[in-house]
């Protein structure tokens, strides 16, 4: 069945804040095997002219867990997760991530287009801290597998 | 802080040195974790071979952190990234001796105000493209 075209723009509320510490992101460094000393050593991060260490640019993917559920589980939007692959992701990086921040992501659907036997549905979110500063925004695409019309 | 390669010091055209990493299941088990993305198709051959996959897959986020180390390692500073994105294109097979992936990079166009974009992709040890895409950097 087609994922439901009335979606396309539809925003969600706020996610619940997710707050970066300092071992995930060394945690998140060592997964990814990236030894930088601005991930792992505060000390190194502040003489690279950061006021903390820093988290590796796909970092926030660890957001992703707190607004992607109320999205894909919506059973109006029709979406099967055993059929659905990871297609595209992009990050726009406003400023760096640092222990201590509250991050809440507040995502939309941006779009939902049929290619072939497939769809493909882009869910864009803005990260933000608690305060409404503006820290990435980012877009992943969910191919949906053999759902498109007359597929 | 700033980028250790100067806008001044590339061109258009030019490539990066081509970088090779070792993935093996331990890698996805620790991912998993850090990332909190425990589908076992990235760690449970039984489960991934059940849905007709050749062994585990890595994810996608995987292999993009990994050419995210590629483009910091090049640029010298990680917090250079402007803007990263990646299509994956056929996943990584990991089996039990695990699979050695090779990212290549260029750069494709000189911005404006000391920016450059960045073209890269990563192949299998069969030669496949699994992932391509582009990102752009703030040089010095």
């Amino acid at each position: 069945m087609a994922l439901n075209r009335s979606f396309i723009g539809r925003e969600y509320p706020p996610s619940i804040p997710y707050e970066v510490g300092r071992e995930k992101i060394k945690e998140f460094a060592n997964a990814i095997g990236d030894m930088n000393p601005v991930y792992h050593d505060e000390d190194a991060a502040k003489a690279a002219g950061y006021a903390d260490v820093i988290a590796p640019p796909t970092f926030l993917t660890v957001t992703n867990f707190r607004y992607s559920p109320q999205i894909i589980g919506d059973p109006e939007l029709g979406l099967n997760y055993a059929m659905v692959v990871h297609g595209e992701q992009e990050y726009e990086l406003h400023r760096p991530v640092v222990p201590g921040m509250r991050l809440v992501g507040k995502p939309r659907i941006a779009d939902i287009t049929a290619r072939g036997r497939n769809e493909f549905m882009v869910i864009e979110a803005s990260i933000e801290t608690e305060a409404g500063e503006p820290v990435a925004t980012a877009r992943s695409t969910v191919v949906s597998r053999g759902t498109a019309e007359g597929a | 802080m700033t980028a250790k390669i100067s806008y001044g010091d590339v061109a258009e055209g030019e490539d990066l040195k081509p970088w090779s990493y070792k993935v093996e299941r331990v890698n996805l088990v620790m991912y998993a974790g850090a990332s909190g993305d425990f589908n076992p198709i990235h760690w449970s051959p039984g489960f991934a071979t059940s849905v007709g996959l050749p062994d585990t897959i890595a994810t996608g986020m995987h292999t993009m952190a990994r050419i995210g180390q590629y483009l910091t390692d090049w640029c010298g500073d990680p917090g250079a990234v402007v803007r990263v994105r990646n299509r994956f294109t056929s996943p990584v097979v990991v089996p039990d001796e695990g699979a050695t992936v090779t990212v290549k990079g260029r750069v494709a166009e000189k911005l404006d105000d000391g920016k450059v974009r960045i073209e890269f992709e990563a192949e299998s040890p069969e030669g496949t493209n699994v992932s391509k895409g582009d990102a752009v950097i703030q040089l010095a």
